[in-house]
């Protein structure tokens, strides 16, 4: 078991998400930096938060074109896990390893505050009876307002690709959507902070249960079982 | 050549901050707005000629990089010297 947690010039979340699993579930765990080209067997990837290049152009747009994308996409492709958090949500939109695509928020506010998320039947991990039916999750962000098009939508549901739903919509996601996963289960993106929810000092330890139904699509010894 | 990139959010797709600028328009006393989309215009100065080869080039970048093509549409002007 090996993490990888990718840095990209103006990341601020790789640190947090480096802890989550280092210290949090006690998993080798280590950086790197976006001008590589290997992922050095990981077996997952995690996109961290932050203001990659900026966010110039568009969040994530830049960061999709970094030499390490090519490897992510490769593992990605072959079936490993990747998961995205918030500013990784955006880049993975971008790179198009997750549908949609997300827009400043409707109130045109920086949001940050934590947030009641209603957790998605979308798996054996990632569904109501692993992790029961609410988190709570940190958010912290000026561009999570998720939006695809009718189609796209449509393939979600039918896929039980969404991962989690906001219980009072923060930014005006499409069906207030706040974390999905591709159509192979593989790749997972959410605009909450597992990273900001694992500390005793934390708001809450959700953040635990959502990294460990992450790793449990690939390794069963991960799956929770709701008491 | 300089070249003049406009990028655009799609007509179905919300613009919040089209909307807050709007509605401010209107507070500055505009009669009549029935919309209002906010964008960026991206300038380019390149060597060499308007060919069908760097339009293509073009295209191929305003859809990678310059624009979103799932929430943005792109246009560009081509103006010589």
């Amino acid at each position: 078991m090996n993490i990888a947690v990718l840095q990209f010039p103006g990341s601020n979340c790789d640190q947090d998400a480096f802890h989550l699993f280092a210290s949090g579930l006690g998993l080798p765990t280590r950086y790197v930096w976006h001008k590589e080209r290997g992922l050095g067997g990981a077996d997952l990837v995690v996109v961290p938060g932050g203001f990659s290049y900026g966010d110039y152009l568009r969040c994530g747009a830049i960061a999709r074109f970094s030499p390490v994308m090519g490897a992510v996409r490769e593992h990605a492709r072959a079936g490993g896990l990747v998961l995205g958090i918030c500013n990784g949500f955006q880049i993975l939109c971008e790179a198009g390893l997750l549908p949609g695509a997300l827009i400043r928020n409707t109130s045109l506010e920086y949001r940050c505050l934590t947030c009641d998320l209603d957790v998605e039947d979308a798996g054996p991990s990632f569904s109501r009876d692993a992790l029961g039916v609410r988190l709570r999750l940190p958010i912290g962000h000026g561009e999570g307002n998720y939006r695809i098009d009718p189609e796209g939508l449509a393939r979600l549901q039918e896929n039980r690709q969404v991962l989690l739903r906001y219980a009072d919509n923060p930014n005006g996601s499409l069906g207030s959507i706040a974390g999905i996963r591709s159509p192979e289960g593989n790749v997972f993106g959410m605009m909450p902070h597992p990273d900001r929810a694992f500390e005793r000092f934390h708001p809450s330890r959700d953040g635990l249960a959502v990294a460990r139904a992450v790793l449990a699509v690939r390794f069963p010894e991960f799956l929770l079982k709701s008491a | 050549m300089k070249i003049k990139v406009f990028v655009t959010p799609k007509r179905n797709v919300l613009d919040p901050q089209g909307v807050a600028v709007g509605h401010a328009l209107e507070s500055l006393g505009l009669k009549g707005l029935r919309g209002t989309r906010v964008g960026k215009v991206v300038e380019l100065e390149i060597e060499g000629e308007d060919t069908p080869a760097l339009r293509a080039q073009l295209d191929k970048l305003c859809g990678d990089l310059l624009s979103n093509p799932v929430i943005e549409d792109y246009r560009y002007e081509v103006a010589s010297g």
